[in-house]
């Protein structure tokens, strides 16, 4: 198993982007190594849904053809990335994870994905997920479960698990994930690598299959904090193509991910640690320690408020959803089943093509939307959200960011909770109160709990916040327990 | 408020969804078991807090009406299940038959 997160800067995005620029290692050696690591042993995982050898070999050969003409391709300079199968790639496949994409192939390039290129990086491929990034296991995904690569036994987290368990296996050094509930941090968490959920609005959504608008944000997966921040810098910025992007030019967070983490004022989150496994508890409590070594002002918190993100979340999530997936109808894109009329190919096309996660969370939308339940649920919640992002601006005023736990346990057996979408439910718990409030937040890896799997230690820090929030994972990460495993 | 099995299959229909019977009574199962741990936020007096619908103060963005090139027709229209005279063709929208 390779070691991660404390390996010094070889194998890193940095360390390879520097030696292609400088002209000392080729891109297209790099993206031969990641395809032959890919080869052998994605066959046990399920990481990538769709490997891009040729168009990946043919893009390393314009980044070296560029160095040769004495250009610089960019920071990211052949780096190998996977992408999310969320994320359009022009007349490349995306699904989704979904058989109702099957086989589609987006006119468009993601924003993000015309950032990478101009930042010299390589698509490697398409990663799995859960159907419509709903889940947090990878186990929803049509295309079948992804394995954790620690312990493929256990799942890797959700929904973005092909993205982590590809940089945890080693892969690719990057991955880009999105985050609607946990869905980068929680994977990350659960297959020992960093995922980070930058400010809403600070990435463009622009290319991005949506699930749910006002909570969906595009962000880094990467094996050192470093790396997730360089990565960050280069997708972060406003896209006129998005209308929730926001106006301001993001400050660079690489050049100061070193500046330590003294005078920081850290408040550890009682409600994000308490409900946890005693093993990702304690490791939480260590992380804090740590951070009073290194200078932070330590002292506990705690955000009642947080309690009620769960359910508020799992009624603004589907409601979002059941209308964004209206558009899922057999007419302009994806699987047809024909019927007779329009409402009989529309339903049979819904039913053939959606998992059943999907479903529930449609129907749960539906429900919460409907007439005679739209206040008691739905504005309800909306109300909740409100509670919640006043909560953060009250802990905000005493602290600079809050740790916590990032998943309440580590990974757990595949299968162990398909049957039980509520327990499945409950791994978003510390997660959510993050995607209500729209701040940014990181999972850092910080040694392992039981059965020697890795835990994620979380930073969440208030809205704009990404350069303070890398910093303070950069402490963490530096003083990760080593050992077997970590 | 418990989710009734007539609340799934109205919500199904709805959905545009078709659910056999085992389906109806798994989801209903199910979803209220999500429906009742939402309770807690239901059970709140939030009447003084405005709901929130974004995490950002939302407004319209404009830009200059200039004319930009748009998608590729033909290249749209590949991704249809049927086409016609450059157009989506659906199966017949409502009614009976003439």
């Amino acid at each position: 198993m390779s070691s991660l997160g404390t390996a010094g800067t070889s194998g890193t995005a940095l360390a390879l982007a520097a030696q292609v620029r400088s002209g000392q290692r080729s891109a297209h050696e790099g993206v031969e190594e990641a395809l032959a690591a890919v080869a052998a042993r994605d066959g046990e995982l399920n990481a990538f849904l769709v490997v891009l050898g040729d168009e990946a070999r043919a893009q390393a050969d314009r980044v070296d053809a560029a160095v040769a003409a004495g250009h610089d391709p960019g920071p990211l300079a052949g780096v190998p990335v996977a992408l999310k199968d969320n994320l359009c790639t022009r007349g490349t496949v995306t699904t989704c994870g979904s058989k109702i994409l099957e086989g589609w192939r987006p006119p468009y390039d993601a924003t993000v994905v015309e950032a990478l290129r101009r930042a010299g990086a390589i698509a490697l491929g398409k990663t799995n997920m859960d159907e419509f990034a709903m889940g947090s296991s990878t186990e929803n995904s049509a295309f079948g479960p992804t394995c954790n690569p620690r312990d493929t036994g256990k799942v890797p987290g959700g929904s973005s698990g092909g993205s982590a368990a590809a940089v945890a296996a080693g892969f690719v050094p990057l991955g880009l994930g999105s985050d609607t509930g946990g869905s980068i941090r929680q994977p990350a968490a659960l297959c020992g690598v960093v995922g980070m959920k930058p400010t809403y609005g600070r990435v463009s959504r622009y290319g991005l299959v949506a699930f749910a608008s006002s909570l969906d944000q595009i962000g880094p997966i990467a094996a050192t904090v470093a790396d997730a921040a360089l990565l960050f810098d280069v997708v972060a910025g406003h896209d006129p193509r998005d209308s929730t992007s926001l106006p301001s030019v993001p400050e660079p967070t690489l050049a100061s991910v070193h500046a330590g983490a003294e005078g920081i004022r850290v408040g550890v989150c009682r409600d994000l640690v308490d409900g946890c496994a005693p093993d990702v508890a304690a490791r939480v409590q260590e992380a804090a320690d740590a951070l009073a070594d290194a200078g932070a002002k330590v002292e506990e918190i705690s955000v009642p408020e947080f309690a009620y993100g769960l359910s508020a979340y799992y009624l603004i999530a589907p409601a979002e959803a059941s209308s964004n997936l209206a558009r899922y109808d057999g007419v302009r894109y994806g699987l047809r089943v024909d019927g007779e009329d329009a409402e009989v190919m529309n339903t049979a096309t819904r039913t053939a093509g959606f998992g059943a996660e999907v479903k529930r969370r449609v129907m749960l939308g539906t429900y919460a939307l409907s007439a005679g339940y739209y206040d008691a649920y739905y504005a309800q919640a909306q109300r909740v959200r409100t509670l919640v992002m006043r909560a953060f601006d009250r802990a905000y005023e005493s602290v600079d960011v809050l740790l916590g736990a990032t998943a309440p346990t580590t990974a757990f057996d595949l299968g162990a909770k398909v049957d039980d979408p509520m327990a499945m439910y409950m791994n978003d718990v510390c997660t959510i109160p993050s995607n209500l409030s729209g701040h940014p937040a990181v999972s850092v890896p910080f040694g392992t709990g039981a059965g020697g799997l890795p835990v994620g230690v979380q930073v969440l820090a208030p809205a704009l916040g990404e350069a303070v929030l890398f910093r303070v994972a950069r402490v963490v990460e530096a003083h990760a327990p080593q050992g077997p495993g970590s | 408020m418990t989710l009734s099995r007539d609340d799934v299959v109205h919500v199904a229909r709805l959905a545009r969804l078709a659910l056999s019977d085992a389906e109806v009574e798994l989801f209903t199962a199910q979803l209220r078991t999500v429906l009742d741990h939402a309770a807690d936020v239901a059970a709140l007096d939030l009447a003084h807090l405005e709901p929130s619908s974004h995490p950002i103060a939302l407004q319209n963005v404009l830009r200059p009406d200039d004319p930009q090139p748009s998608l590729d027709r033909d290249e749209v229209l590949a991704a249809a299940p049927t086409v016609e005279d450059h157009r989506f063709r659906v199966p017949r929208i409502g009614g009976a038959a003439p």
